[in-house]
């Protein structure tokens, strides 16, 4: 076991001196993350600082040019893409500024398709994507497309499909950037109710310091360098 | 506050004791810092003696005497005016925080460090607010998002310091 897995024993997944540029400019510069299993953990930092590159690489979507990421124990870098994508489908669940559901299905089904992606029974799966959507508190727009509702209803179904398919890491990028006040605090206070209550550990990238405060600590990007206390490098 | 007017206002509905008064002021403002009877007592002798409150009634058994008292016509004009009248906006001019930024500068201490552990605190005591926020009814939840957005102001004051650190060093070494 190599110093770095033992200084950061107990995390479920953590990432090591991640560089990554795009052309010639930096996003990443050597940044160590960690996250605990159940943990709630905000990336803050300014606008282009690499907050949301270290989210894409840490959720196994963008590959770093060079540093290592682990994840239970296996070292996601050195995954195939279709190993990734399993990854991906089967532990992760996501959230995205602006939703991006799928427009032609109705919002049950939307919830719906990570269980049946996983093989899931088409009635089975409504049945636990129903349940979600009563969870969130948007059970009555089930039946109508992403296009038909409003931008809280349609985050709150968003979360509900990170969720439905119970992974172990939710990544959520401003899941709130587009919603007003109120309704943004009402998705992230249902995002980690849920997310807990699931045992899932949330990596969240947010601006907004009142949507990090319910994270249960922040670390901070800054010019693609990352200073996370739970790592000890 | 003005804990006269805030009496006076708790007056309105009806008569009551000194007691019952501090009830209701615990209950709807003091979740935080509660009044003290002695504080109760000398606002209503003012109150009494500005003409805001009159004795409706005292009640005498084995302890002391209890009065009770009632808003005057001259008190209910006085909270109309109170709640009419805008408060002053702090203008947030004296600011210990960009003290200790430019003295850090100053003396070749880490301004950086310095912003980055107070947006750790700000950011602590921005949970503690938003977990009673969700514990809390209604009245806790606009008490904690009243304090919360006041935080969120310092937060953006404090990333924006950060941006402009090397501005303000500048023309501070100047």
């Amino acid at each position: 076991m190599s110093t770095q897995d033992t200084t950061l024993t107990g995390s479920l997944l953590s990432a090591h001196e991640l560089r990554k540029s795009f052309g010639p400019t930096p996003a990443l510069d050597g940044a160590s993350f960690s996250i605990r299993p159940g943990e709630v953990v905000a990336i803050m930092g300014p606008s282009g600082s690499g907050k949301s590159t270290l989210l894409h690489c840490l959720a196994g979507i963008v590959p770093p040019d060079s540093g290592t990421i682990t994840y239970s124990g296996r070292h996601l870098t050195a995954l195939s893409d279709a190993e990734r994508s399993a990854l991906r489908r089967n532990d992760f669940g996501f959230v995205f500024q602006f939703g991006q559901l799928v427009p032609e299905l109705s919002c049950v089904e939307n919830v719906a398709l990570p269980l049946r992606l996983a093989g899931i029974k088409r009635k089975d799966a409504h049945r636990a994507a129903q349940k979600w959507l009563e969870r969130l508190e948007v059970s009555d727009v089930g039946h109508k497309r992403p296009g038909e509702v409003s931008g809280g209803q349609g985050q709150r179904v968003a979360v509900a499909r990170a969720l439905v398919g119970s992974p172990r890491v939710v990544f959520a990028d401003e899941p709130t950037g587009a919603l007003d006040s109120y309704n943004g605090e009402r998705v992230m206070q249902l995002l980690t109710d849920a997310a807990r209550e699931s045992q899932a550990a949330v990596v969240l990238v947010t601006h907004e310091a009142r949507v990090a405060a319910y994270s249960d600590r922040e670390i901070v990007v800054r010019d693609g360098q990352v200073r996370d206390a739970a790592v000890a490098v | 506050m003005s804990i006269g007017h805030t009496l006076l206002g708790l007056l309105e509905s009806g008569p009551r004791h000194g007691y019952d008064l501090k009830r209701a002021f615990d209950e709807k403002f003091g979740h935080d810092r509660p009044v003290h009877y002695g504080q109760i007592y000398s606002t209503m002798s003012r109150l009494l003696k500005n003409g805001l409150v009159e004795v409706d009634g005292v009640e005498s058994g084995s302890g002391p005497e209890r009065k009770r008292y009632a808003i005057t016509k001259a008190g209910i004009t006085d909270v109309g005016q109170w709640l009419a009248q805008p408060e002053k906006p702090d203008p947030y001019l004296q600011s210990t925080l960009y003290t200790k930024v430019v003295l850090a500068l100053l003396t070749g201490r880490s301004a950086v460090e310095l912003l980055d552990t107070q947006r750790s605190e700000h950011l602590r005591m921005m949970r503690i607010l938003t977990d009673r926020k969700r514990q809390g009814d209604i009245a806790d939840q606009l008490i904690c998002d009243h304090a919360l957005f006041h935080l969120e102001a310092d937060l953006r004051w404090l990333e924006l310091t950060a941006a402009r650190l090397d501005r303000l060093a500048q023309e501070v070494s100047a």
